[in-house]
């Protein structure tokens, strides 16, 4: 799929502009595409530190660039930054983690047996609906503030997404599949763990990953409603009482490079160590 | 005829299995076994349900938050869908917002309340912005991709048909990628509706379902709260199912183009 997407585009391209643009290859052929991520950056910065040092707005609620980059870089050396950080990241692996066995497990039983499939499914489309922080003063009411209603909290929410993902993906196993493998002699046992289960991954894995987007997205929020004590929400959160705009500048950072490091690093690994290896999708 | 039996059959468990959650719950909310403040009876949230509708305060708590998320989602669609198809068609203007916008995606809209409360102060504003963050990227993302994997055939088709580049834009390009923007509306529909929830949490005002809920607990009314997540449940299955699958039916579907949306 994705090797086609170029090919087409430039058919597009071709087609609507008139105009092929080649790009010439020459010297500094390897160095463009890095300028040319660069220059959009480059460009915003400007813009902001021209409205900073103008004066439009409070310095307090507006702090030029070269003070957010010092107050982060302030704040690591001091390590109070990794101490929010590691804590925010303990509580997105174990909620993630309750949700990810729990949801695999619910959704794989969903879609092999009718019976589960028909107790569960009206319960699970009443409660997944629901904005998940819609949940969170419930849950900080029945287990208190702290750690273990924002855990729950995490888990709870991102495992809509892989149940519904797990459950389609065993549905999706191709009949034949499972038929021929019957005929030649597999068990139960044996039919799950080398037909459903590898059958039903690319679904599981897709499940997953909205699954921790949701916990990230969902996590931060509820640090900041849950009184915890450390944590990369709550860092944000109190900096607001003392107008610390450039902590929370600094904080918001870290937040956007943990998302996109969870996205390119954890989710293209795996995906490209299975089901890409095993020949279900393209890469 | 026995597809019809497996179909009742799985309605009645289904119902079966909804009333005996009902009939635990209600069992454990009477034991007593934990404060009643905490784990209302269902007639009780039934009953708080009814009088803030009555009342009028739950139909004005929802008035302010769709006033806040439709803004929100609208400006979202003024300004993500032409920068989709825009980022589409100018390499120019793609290679400027693509780097910005897959640095700023992976951003959780709650993680801008705080900053958006200092900047903006409390109120419909912050709120609206933080709807509108939340909704543009997967409207620009589906655009974008949208007007990009329009099959090159038809727009040579058109072109060699004598199409000039304003009705090759409206009579292809924009039909061909109706099914991705429709998806990217329901996307954005969905992410602005979480959003305003957590975003009336945060920067708490005077009015908005989400405020009710994180109001309510600090007078340990669960009940109150338990009534307020049943109707921002209600109102986004509503606009999930009535609203944009209507809208799914009368477009994509009815060009015949919803396997496109689906491969």
């Amino acid at each position: 799929m994705r090797t086609i997407l170029p090919m087409m585009q430039d058919a597009v391209t071709i087609a609507v502009t008139g105009a092929p643009e080649r790009p010439e290859s020459t010297g500094s052929d390897r160095l463009r595409p890095i300028a040319r991520n660069v220059f959009p950056f480059v460009v915003v910065g400007l813009i902001w530190e021209i409205v900073a040092w103008a004066g439009v707005f409070p310095h307090r609620l507006f702090p030029p660039l070269e003070e957010v980059a010092l107050t982060f870089v302030r704040l690591t050396i001091s390590g109070v930054l990794l101490h929010h950080t590691v804590e925010t990241v303990l509580r997105l692996l174990s909620g993630f983690a309750l949700a990810a066995v729990f949801g695999v497990t619910i959704g794989v039983l969903m879609g092999r047996s009718r019976r589960a499939e028909d107790i569960l499914l009206p319960l699970v489309s009443i409660f997944a609906p629901i904005p998940g922080l819609a949940y969170a003063p419930l849950f900080l009411l029945w287990f208190g503030l702290g750690n273990v209603s924002a855990i729950l909290l995490v888990g709870f929410v991102s495992s809509f997404a892989i149940i519904f993902n797990s459950w389609t993906g065993v549905k999706a196993v191709k009949e034949i599949w499972v038929r021929s493998a019957q005929s030649m002699g597999a068990d139960d046992r044996r039919l799950f763990s080398h037909v459903i289960l590898p059958g039903a991954l690319p679904y599981i894995l897709t499940g997953l990953r909205l699954g921790l987007a949701q916990a990230w997205r969902i996590l931060v929020a509820v640090e900041m409603l849950a009184a915890v004590p450390w944590g990369l929400g709550w860092l944000i959160f109190g900096a607001r009482k003392f107008l610390n705009t450039d902590v929370m500048l600094a904080g918001i950072v870290v937040i956007a490079i943990i998302g996109l490091a969870l996205e390119k690093l954890v989710f293209q690994k795996i995906e490209n160590y299975t089901v890409v290896r095993w020949g279900m999708i393209t890469s | 005829m026995t597809d019809n039996k497996q179909r009742n059959r799985s309605l009645i468990r289904g119902a079966l299995s909804l009333a005996a959650t009902a009939a635990l719950y209600e069992t454990v909310a009477r034991s007593g076994f934990f404060p009643a403040v905490l784990l209302p009876t269902i007639p009780t949230v039934a009953q708080t349900l009814f009088a803030t509708i009555a009342d009028g305060s739950m139909i004005e708590h929802a008035a302010f938050t769709l006033y806040r998320v439709l803004f929100g989602f609208a400006l979202a669609i003024v300004v993500g869908l032409p920068l989709g198809i825009l980022m589409a068609r100018f390499q120019r203007v793609e290679s400027f917002f693509l780097p910005l916008i897959s640095a700023l995606m992976p951003i959780p809209s709650f993680a801008l309340v705080p900053l958006f409360m200092l900047w903006f102060g409390i109120g419909n504003l912050t709120t609206i912005l933080i709807v509108f963050y939340a909704a543009t990227f997967p409207m620009v993302f589906n655009t974008w991709s949208g007007v990009r994997s329009v099959n090159p055939l038809w727009l040579r088709a058109a072109g060699a048909m004598g199409a000039d580049e304003n009705s090759l834009f409206w009579k292809v390009i924009i039909p061909g990628a109706s099914p991705f923007i429709i998806t990217g509306m329901r996307q954005a529909f969905l992410r602005s509706w979480i959003a305003v929830v957590g975003a009336e949490m945060i920067a708490a005002s005077d009015w908005g379902l989400g405020w009710v809920i994180f109001d309510a607990k600090e007078f340990l009314n669960a009940d109150i709260m338990l009534a307020a997540l049943i109707v921002i449940g209600g109102i986004g299955f509503a606009f999930e199912r009535l609203v944009f699958g209507s809208i799914e039916r009368a477009t994509v579907q009815r060009w015949g183009m919803s396997r496109v949306a689906k491969g």
